[in-house]
């Protein structure tokens, strides 16, 4: 198990240097790194200067890359425009952005998997095609359709939700939380579809039935905990999409967490706000991923031993 | 992994091991001389799915070529004497938006930046994600190897975070000329999204390789372009397009977030997403909820079709669920 976790924690070393420097490249190396610095003016002589020390853009490229990575590890992401740190303004909003991202896959595991064993036990009937149509719809619909539809329903008109989060409390949180889980419930729903109509026709299953073991037994113990592995997997690189997600339900909900900040910077091209927060971000999937990718070992001893 | 291309794959899980057998079952099957595509055809041609999203697809493909037929209004005039005004019988269908759109006339011009986006990265990502896969599958050994780490790299930034970033470097503006914003779009959707085709493709090609035909054509002489583009593409293909299709569903809609965001498409440009970003303002939601209704559907429906129509092609594809 040690030589798992060591291997995989090696093999995402080129990974996430890789992955640092494409973004690095994108934003510093190709692109006009002043880009937004200043707002939608250009920037005057003085700053371009001040930037290019800051950040040593008159030094040959790896080196660049070497101080940029140096800050990164740091946590020193620049200052704003507003002379904020953009490090303290990501502290000060996460736990917001935390909560939503926990009560969106929460409630994608709940339904998902609830939906997808229902629905894979028996196949073919009208609770499956129901099923399957509605995650065919859920999966067409993009997250920024469904969160004001969602918005515009339950919120303005029905009035069952707040239509704004601006505190950020749990009770005002559940609705983003459901738009932003809504697209992954189908995906975990067809995922555990599937593996469970696979699961219940394997030999194990047989056995267990032979043994007289109940129903309930033998899908909530023996094919639920296999049918699962595949969803968390699913889960970890969906983190991805959420992160996306996020930046969309905040900033139509009003949400002051981590997304509805890289919203507003992009509003007002602020640059070091938005290429700070999204390599914060991108830097979580990945280790999120290798957590994951760990877990896995932990659940299918096959995939450690090997 | 980029979840979009996760989410893409477990759509089309089926697809890879269901044309691999085909190619092994066809001949059996078929004495005719009836083709792996042409027998998919075939079983296309009986799914109403299939006709569904055709036709759906086909209308807004001429929506985007000849926005004209559809309507005659000019989807830059506004009149703000009409603004927010609820759709009637005469004149706006869809009714008008906060700054005296024509709603109707924005939505139907408004498919055009979508189904460009859509196809072009999808042309892009299939030939260049295809042609790695191609060559990493059949040369293997250390072309494979460094066509496996290099994608690694460019799959572990999800696509809309890539794109936010992308777009914030090289940005677009007032005078930008919608073809070039377009373009910038397809670009950073071709950087993030050539992995994941070029993955499949090289699984599709390692179970293609071993097969009889293609050591029968190495016994009597072919040579390896012979081999690739007259054995191998033809039978590996299958499973790519599915991913393909679906895929250009999801680039859509990556297109219209980053609009709606407010950094992919800038205005003028008229865009679905563009047209829902304006219209998710919360007074507006209360006084004008036509204005986020129509631009919707139709994005939901384009989705839609390409997610439909890949769904089909697998089923056509995949012997196993006949």
């Amino acid at each position: 198990m040690s030589r798992y976790i060591i291997r995989r924690l090696l093999q995402m070393i080129p990974v996430a240097l890789g992955t640092t420097f494409l973004i690095f490249a994108m934003v510093f190396a190709t692109g006009d790194p002043l880009s937004g610095r200043c707002g939608e003016r250009p920037c005057s002589a003085a700053y371009a200067l001040a930037f290019t020390n800051e950040y040593h853009l008159d030094q040959p490229l790896l080196v660049q890359y070497g101080f940029y990575m140096g800050k990164l590890l740091q946590g020193d992401l620049g200052t704003n425009f507003f002379g904020n740190s953009v490090a303290t303004e990501l502290l000060t909003r996460y736990p917001t952005t935390i909560t939503l991202a926990l009560l969106a896959v929460a409630f994608e595991l709940v339904i998902g998997v609830l939906a997808g064993v229902v629905t894979g036990i028996r196949r073919g009937g009208f609770l499956d095609n129901l099923v399957l149509i509605s995650t065919l719809v859920v999966i067409s619909i993009p997250i920024f359709v469904i969160g004001s539809l969602a918005q515009l329903v339950f919120g303005v008109q029905l009035g069952w939700f707040p239509i704004t989060a601006t505190q950020g409390t749990i009770g005002q949180l559940i609705l983003p939380a459901m738009v932003l889980g809504s697209v992954s419930v189908a995906y975990v729903a067809r995922l555990t579809r599937g593996n469970v109509a696979e699961n219940l026709r394997s030999d194990y299953v047989r056995t267990a039935k032979a043994k007289g073991l109940t129903p309930g037994r033998i899908v909530g113990v023996h094919t639920l905990r296999n049918s699962l592995i595949p969803v968390i997997t699913f889960v970890g690189a969906d983190l991805g999409a959420l992160m996306g997600g996020a930046i969309v339900t905040e900033r139509i909900f009003n949400i002051n967490g981590i997304g509805g900040f890289i919203f507003r910077s992009i509003a007002q091209r602020d640059g070091t706000s938005v290429v700070g927060a999204v390599t914060i971000l991108v830097v979580i999937f990945l280790l999120a991923n290798l957590l994951v990718d760990i877990l896995y070992g932990v659940l299918d001893p096959r995939i450690s031993n090997d | 992994m980029t979840s979009t291309e996760q989410r893409t794959e477990l759509t089309a899980t089926d697809a890879g091991s269901g044309a691999a057998a085909e190619t092994g079952s066809a001949p059996a099957v078929d004495l005719r001389g009836k083709s792996l595509w042409g027998s998919a055809w075939g079983e296309l041609r009986r799914n109403p799915l299939f006709w569904i999203s055709a036709a759906l697809i086909l209308l807004f493909v001429v929506m985007a070529v000849f926005p004209q037929l559809f309507t005659r209004t000019d989807p830059t005039v506004a009149d703000l004497n009409r603004a927010r005004e609820k759709p009637s019988a005469d004149g706006g269908w869809f009714g008008y938006d906060s700054q005296g759109y024509d709603v109707y006339a924005r939505t139907i011009y408004g498919a055009r930046a979508s189904i460009l986006v859509g196809l072009l990265a999808t042309v892009v990502t299939t030939v260049f994600g295809g042609a790695v896969g191609l060559v990493a599958g059949y040369r293997g050994g250390w072309v494979d190897a460094v066509a496996a780490r290099v994608g690694e790299i460019f799959f572990a930034l999800p696509l809309l975070l890539g794109g936010i970033l992308f777009l914030f470097t090289f940005p677009n503006d007032l005078n930008t000329p919608l073809i070039v914003q377009v373009l910038k779009i397809v670009a950073f959707i071709a950087l993030l999204g050539w992995p994941n085709i070029a993955r499949l493709m090289r699984s599709s090609v390692l179970q293609v390789k071993p097969n009889d035909y293609v050591q029968a054509a190495r016994a009597l002489g072919a040579n390896n372009t012979r081999i690739v583009f007259g054995h191998i593409l033809p039978n590996a293909l299958a499973p790519v397009i599915v991913v393909s299709t679906i895929n250009l569903g999801a680039y859509i809609a990556a297109e219209a977030t980053l609009s709606f965001l407010g950094i992919g498409l800038q205005p003028p440009a008229v865009s679905w997403g563009i047209a829902i970003s304006n219209a998710s303002a919360i007074g507006l939601i209360r006084v004008a909820p036509h204005m986020l209704l129509f631009p919707s559907i139709f994005l939901s429906l384009t989705v839609l079709a390409f997610i439909m129509l890949g769904d089909a092609v697998r089923d056509a594809l995949d012997p196993k669920l006949r």
